[in-house]
């Protein structure tokens, strides 16, 4: 244990189990992100996945509406230490777009329009973990907020949710992102704060 | 690059700086350095055991086992009012750091570097203006400093004389401005922002600190402007 700080007691916010270690709960919606906001047009979007064999399935904005849409109730994390709890999202499973991709792989890349990355294991956005979402609190995702659709993977820090994402390839390694590249974690689990390098 | 363990540290030096702003300089053992412009992670523990964490941008950088921070108090915040209000030298605390590989300069890379900051987002900007003006030559900067009035400006003082030391400084004010200032007084619309920054073709390297709102109108004009996005730097803190 830690020397304690003199005159500091805390503000004894009340502890929430949903809390992961080193987190304070917020009612705001804060934004990280390393450069300008994208805006994408919807009739410019495109959703695609690459796999190991150089196949590309994408979809349109249209065609990505069409697909069958899931409402995600859900906490968030991000490294930045803010948690919001109970966010409301609506967007298609990842186990949706996989449903006729076919790929050995175990690791994916999301990419996205302004060219960020961020690498993901398979293992945490298959199985009902994650979501390409594209609206929040029943509205069309702001695109400060990574619109018009953002990759949602709740259990991981926020920032392995990438904004404005553009789509998938498959990767045989857990090769870094940009934010694993420029100081964070490769995993990145709030619960045992894999936060930093 | 590994990121250390927590670290204890003391609070070394504790002066106001504005009146809801205070610049603290840690004694940190064992901090490895840092470069201009990253962040750390302060922790705090009471008596009884309980911590909060929350994230600083450092306003020092280069080797050495003092870190500077300067911290504007956010009125409902947990860890803010405790340092801008309660700390005082001798205080135990703990620190993580450095962090952030991004929103960094480089002093070996010769573009023209443009800083926009908005209120205490000054702080990593004032980090790099400071490596900058340590060197003897290098890349040409100018810092556009966006504050409500001149008495909320967080290191007044020190961007007045890196001004008159060839810094090219731009002030803007939101709320009031001295008397007889000459400009206007306002939010940076896109026209000011433009006369106060490098041209486009000067591909300078932006970096943008302040408050959400703050970064996105400003990182939009840069875009707007004809600025490669690629080449604009944010960092962003508060609500939406």
């Amino acid at each position: 244990m830690a020397e304690f700080t003199r005159g500091f007691g805390g503000r004894r916010r009340e502890s929430d189990p949903r809390l992961p270690p080193g987190q304070y709960l917020t009612a705001d919606f804060p934004v990280l992100s390393a450069g300008p906001t994208p805006r994408i047009a919807e009739s410019e979007w495109s959703f695609s996945i690459r796999t190991e064999s150089g196949a590309v399935t994408s979809w349109s904005w249209s065609e990505f509406l069409a697909l069958p849409a899931e409402d995600v109730h859900t906490d968030i994390h991000c490294v930045t230490r803010w948690s919001k709890l109970d966010t409301t999202w609506r967007g298609v499973s990842i186990d949706t777009l996989f449903a006729g991709i076919d790929t050995s792989y175990e690791f994916a890349m999301a990419h996205s329009y302004g060219g960020y990355t961020t690498n993901v294991p398979m293992a945490d956005l298959r199985g009902g973990k994650a979501w390409v979402a594209y609206a929040f609190d029943g509205k069309p995702l702001d695109p400060e907020h990574g619109g018009p659709a953002r990759l949602l993977v709740p259990h991981l820090y926020f920032w392995k949710s990438a904004k404005w994402v553009r789509g998938l390839s498959m990767q045989k390694h857990d090769d870094p992102g940009f934010w694993e590249q420029n100081g964070y974690n490769l995993h990145g689990d709030p619960w045992t704060e894999e936060r930093y390098w | 690059m590994r990121t250390s363990d927590w670290l204890a540290a003391r609070v070394a030096d504790a002066v106001p700086d504005t009146a809801h702003g205070r610049r603290l300089t840690l004694a940190v053992p064992g901090w490895p350095g840092n470069a201009p412009g990253q962040h750390l992670d302060i922790r705090l523990t009471a008596p009884d055991g309980y911590q909060a964490e929350r994230s600083y941008s450092i306003a020092s950088s280069g080797p050495g086992e003092s870190v500077e921070i300067a911290v504007d108090e956010i009125p409902e915040g947990e860890v803010s009012p405790y340092l801008v209000r309660v700390a005082e030298p001798g205080d135990a605390l703990e620190v993580k750091g450095p962090l952030g590989a991004y929103f960094v300069w480089d002093p070996a890379d010769p573009s023209p570097v443009q800083l926009i900051a908005g209120g205490s987002g000054i702080v990593p900007l004032l980090a790099m203006a400071r490596a900058r003006a340590a060197m003897s030559a290098g890349a040409p900067f100018r810092l556009l400093y966006s504050v409500r009035t001149a008495a909320d400006a967080l290191y007044r003082d020190e961007v007045e004389r890196l001004g008159a030391a060839g810094l090219d400084v731009t002030w803007a004010y939101t709320r009031q401005a001295p008397t007889g200032w000459p400009g206007r007084v306002g939010r940076l619309d896109a026209e000011r922002i433009a006369q106060a920054t490098w041209m486009p073709a000067q591909h300078p390297l932006t970096f943008i600190c302040g408050p959400t709102s703050f970064v996105e109108a400003a990182a939009d004009a840069m875009v707007a402007a004809g600025h490669d996005a690629a080449r604009v730097k944010t960092e962003r803190f508060g609500g939406s």
